[in-house]
């Protein structure tokens, strides 16, 4: 194979439409251990709260991988990798030779120690596997308890909801969406889940789940209340999936190392997506960044790489949209700085659940939170990514219609006149 | 491609626009009366006239090249179709999570919650030949539909 | 604060069947007039700031708005009427000198409706101009008394001329008073029609030099943008003394429209009046008048036909010899009923005398002396359409400024209200988020358009009377007979009542 792609999500895909774009004929083989045509991991959540069919789950049209030549190994797991020879081996025993390789292994669930994770009705959240599975069942659960009150916690909570199953969300930290919102959007946000009817248990966690016979029957938590419940969901974060890459002797940090061109300390692996460490324009370092649209763009540049057009990934930063029960929330970067080299704006309007805040460091801005008012706030995305200097519209950037028109002239007619790519 | 660019040197700020836009892409396409008057939802106009007295300009979707909004889709329905160059949404795959809300750098993909929550933009009126609705009725000539190399005209 | 006596001039009505809230009248409206309630979720009106200047109407895409004339009655009374009480009541309570604009709306007697034009029938042909070439260029400038031609040749040396593609210019409107938007859509179309625009008293706005061929540069009372890239980049320079909508009284350019363009165009400081005095204070006589002209022709080396420009008064015959006596090339005139401009109400509507009257009367004399040859004759001041222009030649004139013509063309709507500087079309206004409502390619391709029509009809005109070439029907009275006039008006316009 010239290319060989590992993993059937975003990076992955983005690593296919990447090479295609420079390279349409050269061999592309993609291997996945799920056994779908490649879907939406977000879309889960509203997959198990029925608000979309499976056939609408597939990221890609069905024809995807035949118009673009793809052989595809679905069901097939890659056991090893062997850079020397430049082969992985399968668990079919197949051995695959490549020229190229793409590691976009994506991220697994972080499951912690502890007692009682044998029981049946313990699980996490990632895959369509784990929803499917949670369907299963979905009549026999009445209470549930969700351990983490992260993004993927919260849209677990909000399909539960509506599914008629008592939620009670368990969190660590002393706040929901702690790594995207600040104390009091979090506050909001805990709000709008608990009319709802979500409970919560903040700054606590789950020592033990209980049972009675083979299936959960409770948790105990770490401050010793006990709650009852038929099922736990574990979303307290993914790690990379990097095993393969550890095992076959590449450089590993928390996640896979790559340069600036997405490459590992091999030149013909590359690795994206949340498996790799992309560089965080931001934070000035490189980071695992756990979210598609990363995912993608790291995919879609290492794909051109390996095709042979050499193209330099400039980074990514945190960022997200989402919403929970009809409040919607948009954030991005750095958005509850530490330290005095920063300087926050904040707008709200408590009785609307509008907020509204601005992260600024050497007047260019690192980080903003928008809830319930996220019009046009990729403008402001905008200007984080092309790292521009704000102070001379600083006091603007919360205006209500906040665009083009508050940006410098220069700015917005190269900005609308020329089609730059970002 | 050809794309829709304003004048802002000649934008009257009307919003004329808008109300076209949103009538062309109702359940009304032909009648602005029926559109506004007759739908149950009031129409969404996919351009948007952002307004800064003395300034003024109309701005949409600029159809990017390599499109924000369709590397971060997270359902794959925000999609640059390879031949015309024209990024649509397919609303049916669309689940209104708003990543493109997100990643577009120019503000030009609108919220549509009146029915199935769905991202809403231009769509060059789906074709990359005639005026678009907005050129066609801008009545000072302040939207030009015309395919400029980056740098300017 | 007591009640305010002042009934709105005009209601508007909105089809709330057809209204769909799209606030595209809000947001035109300078003057204020609708606005979004939020509280009723609908657009109001405050109707007695309406001036009936058709933007909104126009903007509705649903045609849900109407404007009609405030039907409240006053008592019925034909000495006191209406508008006599509406203007003391405006001033009881402002207690200032009544503004308007854009010519008198008074029904002063219509000499052109009452002037008919001849045709050919049986013992001459017509000419029809699809098929025979038809003449219409026109030279302005001092003709000699006679010219030497040798083999074919022009021996003598002709005076400088003007050359027009049509009887037509734009007449003077300066920067300042109209926006630069449509500074540049009359210059443009001037220049595509082979014809002359006029700069007023406003100076030559760096982005008009391009236009400057077909450019009559002025030198007014305040001498506003002159130095001699100015005079030396027009076509020909015209010395204003006078101008219809206020003869005997200046100019005044309110200091907030003197904003960094016009203040560089006018070579005056940012936010200052430009006041132009009444007189020219070095002109107090022909003499004077003569030496201007002659130290601007020096300036530009005889090179350049001068024009001098005055209101229609009393004695404009004699004024208009002594002009030609001063050396000027060209002679304007401009009628009671010419103003493109903000005036004082009463100057506007009861000084000066009909450009009809005017016109005979100056192209008589001119005639009697034997110097008509010497200038030629521009009128202005209330040309409406192609018939009047051509009745205007048949009675002396060598062509015409169209001024109240070419604004209502660029989308005025005659609402009299140029003083404010709200000016919905963008034309008389230099607020920066109306100018830009005039689109100058637009404007220019309109004026183009009625520039194209106009030589059009004048040319079917023309052939109708078996004329071929405009100039056999300068001073041609006898294609003109008149109809309900007095024995004096028919002496002074020097023609035959209709039937002899």
């Amino acid at each position: 194979m010239k290319y060989l792609v590992i993993g059937n999500s975003a990076a992955g895909i983005g690593t296919i439409e990447g090479i295609r774009q420079v390279d349409p004929e050269g061999s592309i083989m993609l291997i996945s251990d799920e056994p779908y045509h490649t879907y939406s991991r977000p879309l889960i959540s509203y997959y198990l709260a029925g608000k979309v069919k499976p056939e609408k789950m597939y990221y890609r049209e069905p024809d995807f991988y035949e118009k673009l030549n793809v052989n595809l190994r679905l069901g097939v797991k890659v056991e090893e990798i062997h850079p020397d020879e430049k082969t992985v081996s399968l668990s079919t025993g197949e051995i695959v030779k490549y020229e190229t390789l793409m590691l976009a292994t994506g991220g697994k669930p972080i499951i912690p120690e502890m007692p009682g994770l044998q029981f049946k009705g313990v699980f996490s959240f990632l895959k369509w596997d784990d929803v499917k599975d949670i369907e299963a069942n979905i009549n026999k659960y009445n209470k549930i308890v969700i351990i983490g009150a992260g993004l993927i916690g919260l849209k677990a909570a909000e399909a539960m909801v509506g599914l008629e199953v008592k939620v009670t969300v368990v969190e660590l930290a002393n706040r929901v969406l702690s790594a995207i919102l600040d104390e009091e959007a979090a506050e909001i946000v805990q709000r709008t889940l608990e009319d709802k009817g979500v409970e919560f248990s903040l700054n606590n966690t789950v020592k033990e789940i209980q049972g009675s016979g083979d299936k959960v029957s409770g948790v105990l938590l770490q401050d010793n209340t006990e709650l009852e419940c038929d099922a736990v969901i574990i979303a307290i974060g993914v790690s990379p999936n990097k095993d393969l890459a550890t095992e076959a002797g590449l450089a590993v940090n928390r996640g896979i190392v790559v340069d600036d061109y997405l490459r590992t300390n091999y030149p013909d692996i590359y690795a994206a997506g949340d498996v790799s460490e992309g560089y965080d324009i931001l934070y000035k370092q490189r980071r695992v960044l756990p979210i598609l649209p990363n995912a993608y763009r790291q995919g879609y540049t290492a794909g051109h790489n390996m095709a042979g057009q050499e193209e330099r990934y400039h980074g990514g930063f945190g960022m997200n949209a989402i919403s929970f029960f009809g409040l919607p929330m948009i954030t991005a970067g750095i958005i509850k700085p530490d330290s005095s080299e920063f300087t926050e704006m904040i707008e709200r309007d408590s009785t609307k659940r509008n907020y509204r805040k601005i992260v600024l460091r050497d007047n260019k801005l690192v980080g903003f939170i928008a809830l319930n008012e996220v019009d046009r706030a990729g403008i402001l995305t905008g200007l984080m990514e092309k790292e521009i200097d704000i102070n001379t519209f600083k006091d603007k950037l919360l205006y209500k219609d906040f665009g083009y028109a508050h940006l410098p002239k220069e700015y917005r007619q190269e900005q609308l006149l020329g089609v730059i790519k970002l | 491609m050809k794309r829709v660019y304003a004048r802002e040197e000649v934008c009257a700020g009307c919003k004329l626009c808008e109300v076209y836009c949103a009538t062309a892409h109702s359940e009304y396409p032909n009648s602005i009366l029926k559109a506004f008057l007759k739908q149950e939802t009031r129409p969404i106009a996919r351009i948007l006239v952002e307004v800064d007295q003395p300034l003024s300009f109309a701005l949409q979707c600029r159809h990017c090249e390599e499109a924000n909004c369709t590397q971060a889709c997270i359902t794959g329905a925000m999609t640059k179709n390879p031949e015309t160059g024209i990024v649509t949404n397919d609303e049916s795959r669309c689940v209104g999570c708003w990543t493109c809300v997100l990643v577009c750098p120019y503000g030009a993909i609108k919220r549509d919650e009146t029915g199935h929550k769905v991202a809403s933009k231009c769509d060059l009126c789906s074709n990359n030949d005639t005026n678009p609705i907005c050129v066609e009725k801008c009545p000072n000539n302040a939207l030009i539909f015309a395919e400029i190399s980056r740098g300017g005209e | 604060m007591s009640i305010s006596m002042q009934l709105p001039d005009y209601l508007v009505e909105r089809d709330p069947n057809r209204c769909i809230k799209c606030k595209v009248c809000v947001n035109q409206c300078a003057n204020e007039v609708h606005s979004w309630d939020e509280d009723i979720d609908s657009v109001i009106a405050a109707e007695e700031k309406c001036v009936n200047c058709h933007r909104c109407v126009t903007y509705c895409p649903t045609r849900a708005l109407k404007i009609r004339r405030n039907p409240t009655e006053y008592k019925e009374n034909s000495y006191w009427n209406a508008r006599t009480i509406r203007g003391i009541d405006r001033q009881a309570e402002g207690g200032g000198v009544l503004l308007t604009g854009m010519g008198t709306d008074r029904p002063i007697p219509i000499y052109w409706d009452r002037l008919f034009l001849n045709a050919s029938q049986v013992t001459n042909p017509s000419i029809d101009p699809l098929r025979e070439p038809m003449e219409i260029k026109t030279y302005l400038g001092s003709k000699p008394d006679n010219v030497i031609i040798k083999d074919g040749k022009l021996i003598k040396e002709l005076p400088p001329q003007l050359v027009l593609d049509a009887p037509i210019m734009f007449g003077a409107l300066s920067f300042g008073a109209i926006s630069l938007s449509a500074v540049k859509s009359l210059a443009k179309a001037a220049t595509d029609c082979g014809i002359m625009w006029n700069t007023g008293e406003g100076g030559l706005h760096r982005d008009a030099y391009e236009y400057s061929k077909n450019c009559i540069v002025q030198v007014a009372s305040g001498r506003f943008g002159v130095d001699a890239e100015y005079l030396n980049a027009g076509a020909a320079i015209e010395i204003k003394i006078g101008q219809g909508a206020k003869p005997g009284i200046g100019g005044h350019l309110p200091g907030e429209k003197v904003g960094e363009e016009v203040s560089r165009t006018r070579m005056i400081p940012i936010g200052s009046d430009a006041i132009s005095p009444a007189p020219h204070h070095d002109i107090y006589s022909i003499e004077d008048l003569r030496q201007l002209i002659y130290a601007l022709k020096e300036a530009t080396r005889y090179t350049k036909p001068v024009s001098v420009k005055v209101s229609a008064v009393h004695n404009v015959a004699a004024i208009a010899s002594g002009i030609v006596r001063a050396g000027a090339d060209i002679v304007a005139i401009d009628g009671v009923r010419g103003g493109t401009g903000a005036a004082p109400l009463r100057t506007r509507d009861s000084v000066g005398i009909p450009a009809e009257l005017a016109l005979a009367s100056v192209d008589s004399r001119l005639r009697q002396e034997g110097i008509r040859n010497q200038a030629s004759l521009v009128i202005a001041g209330g040309i409406r359409n192609s018939s009047d222009v051509v009745k205007a030649i048949a009675l002396g004139a060598d062509a015409c400024y169209i001024g109240t013509a070419a604004l209502i063309t660029m989308g005025c709507r005659m609402c009299q209200t140029c003083y404010t500087g709200k000016c919905n079309w963008g034309i008389c206004t230099q607020d920066p988020k109306l100018v830009k409502r005039l689109n100058p390619e637009i404007g220019a391709q309109r004026l183009a358009n009625l520039i194209h029509a106009w030589s059009h009809e004048i040319k079917e005109l023309l052939g109708g009377m078996g004329i071929n070439a405009l100039e056999s029907l300068r001073g041609n009275r006898l294609m003109l007979r008149g109809v309900g006039l007095s024995e004096t008006e028919y002496r002074i316009l020097g023609i035959l009542p209709a039937g002899e």
